[in-house]
């Protein structure tokens, strides 16, 4: 380095004297920018970190002075503002110099101004407040004469402007549009680019301006308006497909050469243009035959006119292969861009080949013989020595990983993960290995192994749901039970053999993994006994290197075992340990030990043996103690005052006056059994703290059945109800697996056919055939879905949620998992049946659909439309089928005669009940779908009907919903209708369910057809769900009212202010129950009592009382969460009203 | 475009330009990774980088690396010849640029990004267009600093 300093040092002062003598642009900065020339020759000169600080820190406080100082000039403001950057650059604070920045874009002249904001666009961000004081600055410059200043005001806008200040400038900007001079036009645009980043809906009305930009003469003001028109297209691209043939002419014109010579780039017309003109279309013809073919020509013309001679021409080429597999396929166009990619992948230069990589990766799903055809290359690149092609090749496998492959591709991921240190990679490629374990291990050995490895490496940084789910797919295991076991046997012993080897220190989580599965499932083996176990988890516990959270796992363990074991000893000795430990939980635990250890009899039946997945009820309102409490009362104990309640009465008593009660009364007759006001309390939050701990429990694997099913009196006996989320069906086994665990030694001699470096032609064909099974070309069609019916082995049960990972290969994928289970269907089925006695005839369509779909799952591995077709051939005879058995009501006919009669396209059931009106959702020339909730009883239920304009018929209409993680859409999620008639509308339901209480949700999906022969459309929807959709009226009376509020744990309590107007008593009931669909219990002087619950059958409580213009507001649900959203919903109300 | 830097072999921030919102701590720390990250990087191995959820493009051009993070969709070779264009802009406006140009000029060199490229996208491709712009507002400058000079020349004068 020091050599360099030196070089630099020596090279300084020729290269003042140069800008002395030369001229030129160059040529003036000496004199003024001599400062800043100290400044860096100072800081060149100096050896240490620590005297450059000083040096800075003493220049700073020099400006500082200087720029404070009243005498300073604009002209030295400017030179010091370039010093500033300067420091600011080498990463000191020079925020002190900010406003000075602002006031210099104000005040100075032309020069002083452009540094003036060049200092602000580098000093602020858009956020930052003082940018607001620019604001005048920038109206004063737009409006100049000056196009200097117009253009320094349009560059700034550009790049920082303040959100809420565009409406001042809006107008000034679109006059720009008219510029006379191209230059003021082309930034004008892009500042309006930058608007519709930031604030999309300011410029929304200004859209057929852009257009207007768009055929603008100067070629460099239509560029800019291409930035605006990308990005609207990404979010919408439906609303711009009649443009689509003036961007194809636009390209034409750019790729036969009638650019000005200007825009050329190494006599390539115009590179910048024709990628963002190639994007455009990518995005313009996706899934729309009609679109795309109007691109067919001038993609074939830019693939051909792209000669490979410099680096632009395989940008336009990459771009171009992009955009002819994403737009309906075309196969001449398909073969010359599998062509293309080929010339990337077989190219010396490295960039060229991660591009052909990256290529490969997005089109092996489409064309998995491409990858065939490299492989050879692509084990090359395996072993590349650059670590960035060694993984977008991990990244190509990973996509092509199938069931005879995985064991190849994993070991090989593996191995990068050794070698790299990057947490970012790490969690990444963690994840996808788990996730291709989960899919596709070969065995039980492999499985463990490779989840061990997973654990090892990737700790304590991987995404916590890689434990959870794999604790979840032992202890939910599948259907074979004695493969189940076999699969426990295997992980227990080979933690107890990782825990056996000496000074390895494994990350936290894994530990914690390893002591749930000894403790839940040590029992399995027969010779070892508990104690032995026990023994090897107290060394762990003793060990410093451990966590106070794994301690408390480790010790949840031991617990677990204790019943099973015979002798104690051991387990004394950890609780003399631990129950004078300084760390309270671990206190706790082992105190929690210590008692069940005195009782074995029942501690066995607290904790049984293998029973994780049985579900327990916890009493989270505690009301086993109502009699405790009730006694103590009795002799005269105070009562419980909730941590609110007592805050308020602190605060109450600091005031003069209070005219607030110390406590809710009720006068209703359902508490009379109590003696005071504050008892309304006491059943809950006797300690609220276990309570909680309780309700969490329930709704993660990884406590389960280790503590807290006891209550003060004992063993909180199960109950019917569940209150987890584990009720799906279990899945039907794909096939009988085969499970000897003594397939490891296989799995070994598998690895071993791997080659690692070596050269050698013929491993690496081994390698490749290892690598590249059932990529053949026999099974080219059907390579992902048969894979996937055959080796989904470790199938995670029914609450997958696949799209989590964003990395979920194919949507095959994910159909295949909707219908993981046929018995599930059957159940679906019945519910249909249930149902259809009284919906009448639509629904029968609606049965047959679904019985397409079980037959389509059958049919997955036959491409697309031949499915379609298979589908719509079937549809006639299932149809008739269930005619016979669901006997149609005898309305049917007049039902569909209401049904043809366009006019009224709403279900029968909106009559009945409450409905909200159609809204449209999306639309196109040929159909129209509106959507409009309809709230049942017992659910919502969401109706899309689809009207089709044009006087064709419509095929295979399929809507389809993504799924949510909060919703559970009850219904089949996919729906085919053979056909829809000319002019007619076709209704799709689904019921949706809430999950977990939330305040909106959106569900999207999308609506596809075809038309006439092949062409297929798709068109996307999104509707905003909001709580107030799930709750309904619960009409209880006032008694029952006054037993649920003291069973229900979780309350909340809020005052709100009301405006006069509102004061009312019923007024604000009324607005209560018509927004929220709350039902009115009872009213008592000036309290009132409301119900309601949340769908499906969560109650919640609400006690209200009006006080002054005061609103006391006091829920209390079962449901934890519920009672806060409410209340939000009734601020809302209140506020709206 | 999210970011272009900037630096020398050794490390130093030569330029820095942020067209996402980031705090002044995190900037840091996203230079001081990347730039290690860059340079270790042999010679021959690949322009691009995967780093966290980027995708970085960088080229080195004598001593100075330059270096720009896309996102994953875009084209990491149009941002490849995005680089030289800019390094072509400075080229024609400095007359063979070196690394010490941009050191003591290093306002004017984001001067020319501004005029190339604005709020993180391509504004203005062609060379002759963007220097033009440059040279006018440099003209106004040299107009006035001429005039500067003539006066403390004749001040000069005078107190002879």
């Amino acid at each position: 380095m020091s050599d360099i300093v030196e070089k630099t040092l020596t090279a300084l002062p020729g290269l003042f004297l140069q800008n002395q003598s030369t001229g030129g642009p160059g040529a003036a900065k000496a004199s003024f920018s001599s400062r800043l020339g100290g400044l860096v020759r100072g800081i060149t000169a100096l050896t240490s970190k620590h005297e450059e600080e000083k040096l800075i820190q003493q220049e700073l406080n020099n400006l500082k002075a200087t720029v404070s100082a009243p005498t300073t000039t604009l002209k030295m403001m400017k030179e010091c503002m370039v010093r500033l950057i300067y420091c600011e650059m080498l990463g000191y604070d020079a925020s002190f110099g900010y406003i000075h920045a602002i006031k210099l874009a104000q005040q100075g002249n032309l020069l002083e101004k452009r540094v003036g904001y060049l200092a602000v666009s580098l000093f602020l961000h858009e956020n930052h407040e003082l940018l607001l004081l620019l604001v005048n600055t920038v109206v004063k410059d737009l409006q100049s004469t000056n196009l200097v200043e117009v253009c320094m005001a349009l560059t700034i806008v550009s790049q920082i402007f303040p959100r809420e200040m565009i409406p001042a400038v809006l107008p000034l900007i679109e006059d720009k549009l008219q510029h006379s001079k191209e230059i003021i036009r082309r930034k004008a645009v892009l500042a309006l680019y930058k608007f519709h980043i930031i604030a999309p809906n300011q410029v929304q009305h200004i859209h057929i301006k852009f257009r207007k930009a768009l055929c603008d003469r100067d070629v460099g003001v239509m560029a800019a308006s291409l930035h605006i028109y990308l990005k609207m297209i990404k979010e919408n691209s439906s609303a711009y497909k009649d443009l689509t043939g003036s961007f194809v002419t636009i390209l034409k014109q750019v790729v036969g050469g009638k650019l000005p010579v200007d825009f050329n780039y190494h006599s390539v017309p115009a590179p910048w243009l024709q990628i963002q003109l190639l994007r455009i279309l990518g995005l313009l013809g996706k899934d729309d035959q009609r679109t795309s073919e109007l691109m067919y020509d001038v993609l074939d013309e830019s693939l051909r006119r792209a000669e490979l001679n410099h680096n632009v021409t395989y940008a336009i080429l990459f771009e171009c292969v992009h955009t002819v597999y994403s737009i309906y396929p075309k196969s001449e166009l398909l073969e010359k861009a599998a062509k293309c990619i080929g010339k990337f992948v077989l190219s010396p230069k490295i960039n060229l080949k991660y591009l052909g990589l990256k290529a490969l990766t997005y089109v092996i799903q489409q064309d998995p013989t491409l990858a065939l055809q490299h492989q050879m290359t692509i084990i090359e690149c395996l072993d590349h020595p650059d670590p960035i092609i060694k993984r977008e090749t991990l990244e190509l496998l990973y996509r092509i990983t199938n069931a005879q492959n995985i064991t190849v591709i994993v070991q090989k991921m593996l191995e990068y993960l050794h070698q790299s240190k990057e947490e970012y990679i790490i969690v990444n490629l963690v994840g996808k290995i788990a996730e291709l374990a989960e899919k596709y291990a070969p065995d039980n050995a492999w499985f463990i192994q490779t989840m061990n490895a997973v654990f090892s490496v990737g700790g304590d940084v991987m995404h916590p749901d890689i434990p959870n789910n794999f604790l979840r797919l032992l202890a939910e295991g599948f259907d074979d039970e004695t493969e189940n076991q076999q699969l426990r046997l295997y992980a227990v012993q080979s933690y107890l053999t990782l825990l056996d080897v000496e000074n390895v220190f494994y990350p936290q989580r894994f530990l914690q993994v390893m002591s749930w599965v000894l403790g839940e499932y040590a029992y399995l083996l027969g010779k070892e006994t508990p104690e032995e176990v026990i023994t090897k988890l107290y060394r762990l516990l003793t060990s410093d290197s451990i966590s106070s959270e794994t301690k408390a796992w480790l010790i949840a363990a031991v617990t677990k075992l204790t019943p099973q074991a015979h002798s104690s000893s051991i387990v004394e000795r950890l609780i003399q340990e631990f129950t004078t430990s300084l760390d309270t939980c671990l206190r706790q635990h082992a105190f929690e030990l210590k008692h069940l250890h005195e009782n074995v009899e029942f501690m066995k039946s607290l904790l049984p043996v293998d029973k994780s997945c049985e579900d327990m009820v916890v009493d989270s309102s505690l009301s086993f103690l109502d009699g405790f409490v009730a006694e103590e009362l009795s002799q005269g104990a105070a009562p419980y005052k909730p941590h609110h309640q007592r805050q308020e009465e602190k605060l109450s008593q600091e005031k003069v006056l209070n005219f607030e009660p110390y406590g809710l009364s009720f006068s209703s007759s359902g508490f009379t059994g109590r003696q005071s006001p504050a008892g309304i309390s006491l059943g809950s939050d006797v300690s609220g703290n276990s309570t909680e701990t309780g309700l969490k429990e329930t709704n993660s694997l990884k406590l389960e059945g280790i503590k807290k099913l006891w209550g003060k009196e004992g063993y909180l006996p199960k109950k019917g109800s569940k209150t987890g989320d584990e009720t799906e069906a279990p899945p039907v086994p794909q096939e009988t697996m085969i499970m000897e665990n003594v397939d490891q030694t296989m799995a070994k001699k598998d690895q071993s056919q791997v080659p690692t470096q070596s050269k050698d032609e013929k491993e690496k064909q081994l390698l490749a055939s290892s690598l590249f099974v059932g990529l053949g070309s026999e099974s080219t069609v059907n390579l992902l879905g048969k894979v996937d019916t055959v080796s989904h082995k470790f199938r995670r049960k029914s609450k997958v949620k696949e799209t989590k990972t964003g990395e979920t290969t194919s949507t095959h994928n994910m159909t295949c998992s909707s219908f993981s289970s046929s018995s599930n269907m059957t159940y679906e089925e019945d519910y249909y049946l249930d149902n259809f006695q009284d919906r009448g005839d639509k629904e029968l369509k609606k049965i047959s659909l679904n019985s397409e779909l079980l037959d389509s799952e059958s049919l997955s591995e036959l491409p697309l439309v031949e499915k379609l077709s298979n589908c719509r051939l079937s549809a006639p005879s299932l149809f008739a089928d269930n005619m016979e058995v669901f006997h149609p009501p005898q309305s049917t006919t007049a039902l569909v005669a209401s049904e043809i009669s366009l006019a009224s396209s709403l279900l029968e059931e909106t009559t009945e009940h409450m409905h909200s009106d159609p809204t449209e959702v999306c639309n196109n020339e040929t159909i129209s779908v509106s959507s409009y909730k309809i709230w049942k009883d017992d659910c919502l239920l969401m109706v899309w009907s689809l009207s089709n304009k044009s006087g064709l018929e419509l095929k295979s209409a399929n809507l389809e919903i993504a799924p949510v993680e909060y919703f559970k859409i009850t219904e089949q999620p996919g729906c085919c209708l053979p056909v829809i008639e000319a002019e007619s509308t076709q209704n799709f339901q689904y019921s949706v369910q809430m999950e977990k209480p939330f305040t909106e949700g959106n569900l999207s999906g999308f609506i596809s057809y075809q038309m006439m022969d092949t062409h297929s459309v798709q068109l996307e929807f999104s509707v905003n769900l909001s709580l107030l959709d799930f709750i309904r009226p619960l009409k209880i009376s006032t008694e029952d009212f006054g037993k649920l509020w003291l069973s229900f744990a979780n309350d909340v309590k809020q005052n709100l202010k009301m405006s006069e107007s509102q004061a009312a008593l019923p007024s604000t009931l009324k607005t209560l129950q018509q927004e929220l669909r709350l039902h009115v219990v009872d009213i008592i002087g000036n309290e009132g009592l409301l119900a309601c619950q949340l769908l499906p059958t969560i109650p919640c409580l609400l006690h209200f009382r009006v006080h002054g213009d005061i609103l006391a507001l006091w829920f209390r649900s079962s449901c934890s969460t519920l009672p806060d959203y409410l209340l939000y919903q009734c601020q809302k109300v209140m506020e709206g009203s | 475009m999210q970011f272009m830097l900037l630096f020398s072999r050794q490390g130093k921030l030569r330029l820095q330009k942020w067209y996402v919102p980031l705090s002044d701590k995190e900037k840091k720390k996203i230079t001081r990774e990347l730039v290690q990250t860059v340079l270790a990087r042999k010679p021959k191995m690949c322009s691009f980088l995967e780093w966290r959820d980027l995708k970085i493009v960088y080229k080195r051009y004598a001593s100075l690396y330059f270096c720009c993070a896309i996102e994953d969709q875009d084209n990491e070779l149009i941002t490849l010849e995005i680089i030289h264009r800019y390094v072509e802009l400075l080229d024609k406006y400095f007359g063979s640029v070196c690394e010490l140009d941009i050191i003591f000029n290093f306002e004017k060199a984001y001067f020319i990004l501004d005029e190339f490229l604005l709020g993180g996208e391509v504004q203005e491709t062609s060379k002759k267009n963007v220097l033009k712009a440059i040279e006018q507002a440099d003209l106004l400058q040299e107009k006035t600093e001429a005039m500067y000079h003539n006066k403390s020349f004749i001040g000069s004068k005078k107190a002879y």
